[in-house]
């Protein structure tokens, strides 16, 4: 008889986090006034801070990977709700 | 007999014996350091969630000491009554546990704000108020750098309406003014509590503001927390 296992690979799932526009930034707007906007980037209108996670996973495919960090986010709060906003990448 | 209050100890915190030192010289206190990993709160009377730097802020202040084993004890023994309260550090950690609402965000000045404040108390039915007045002008420190509180604007106004914000930033006559909010915290919002009144978090040290000799203004105030904590125990 013949065992079919499940093969997994590892990816790399990109996780951004980054203040809700309500929040405020005063990081990314010193950023933004204080160097950019002076510095001859006109075209640039706004610069917003966050966190970037790279985490491992082992999975079937990219978007069970993806599955899975988006729940290790709620479950574990790698981000407050109250006041961040979450991107999960594959 | 004497109140038994729970402090807990993460790695980083570190205004635990403060916090400790602070309780032990009032009448009918016991304070004992209760590592977060050890032994059950349900021998307590009341905790308190100190100040520092719980696992060195990472990845957000409170936000690994909040999945902890005390705080899952801690959670319950709030549940029943059990007075808590957290410091600074412990009041994010109170927020990140959920055991409080909104959020505790970077000064809006990008520095770590260390001085002393003058405080409204908004609520003298809390369980750390209750020896308080309405309207009273409290002076306590504070230092931090992630104080901002911050929660959508519905909550915001939920909050006020039902009298969960406790203390508020003001200036020497009482007023909340924007010139007496050292962080841009939402609405000057220094304290919040839950809605029995049981859990409360502060931005500022009570724990540094027990001893007149060590206050420009003479204050002690930081006791009237403790001394009321106690009382609700």
């Amino acid at each position: 008889m013949e065992i079919s296992l499940p093969v997994k690979s590892t990816f790399r799932v990109k996780v951004v986090i980054s203040n809700r526009p309500g929040s405020g930034d005063p990081e990314g707007e010193t950023i933004y006034r204080d160097l950019v906007s002076k510095s001859g980037f006109r075209d640039v209108k706004g610069i917003r801070t966050g966190k970037f996670l790279s985490v491992e996973v082992e999975a079937p495919d990219r978007e069970s990977a993806r599955k899975v960090v988006s729940r290790m986010c709620d479950e574990l709060r790698i981000y407050n709700p109250a006041a961040h906003s979450l991107t999960v990448e594959a | 007999m004497a109140a038994r209050v729970a402090v807990i100890r993460f790695p980083g915190s570190n205004c635990d014996m403060d916090a400790v030192q602070a309780i032990r010289t009032l009448k009918g206190a016991r304070a004992d350091l209760v590592w977060h990993e050890d032994k059950a709160v349900s021998d307590y009377d009341a905790v308190v969630v100190p100040g520092g730097f719980s696992f060195g802020d990472y990845l957000r202040a409170g936000a690994i000491a909040a999945k902890s084993p005390a705080m899952e004890r801690i959670r319950k023994a709030a549940d029943q009554g059990l007075p808590v309260l957290g410091i600074c550090n412990g009041f994010q950690i109170l927020i990140e546990a959920g055991l409080l609402p909104g959020a505790l965000l970077r000064n809006s000045t990008l520095r770590f704000v260390c001085r002393w404040t003058a405080l409204r108390v908004d609520s003298d039915s809390t369980s750390f108020t209750r020896r308080m007045r309405k309207g009273q002008v409290l002076h306590i420190p504070i230092a931090h750098n992630e104080g901002r509180y911050y929660a959508p604007k519905g909550d915001l106004a939920r909050l006020s309406r039902e009298g969960l914000v406790v203390l508020r930033y003001c200036d020497e006559d009482g007023v909340p003014s924007a010139s007496a909010n050292p962080t841009g915290t939402s609405d000057n919002i220094a304290a919040i509590c839950n809605r029995a009144g049981n859990v409360m978090g502060l931005m500022p040290h009570p724990e540094r503001g027990t001893e007149p000799l060590l206050s420009p203004s003479g204050s002690d105030d930081g006791a009237l927390i403790f001394r009321s904590m106690l009382e609700a125990a």
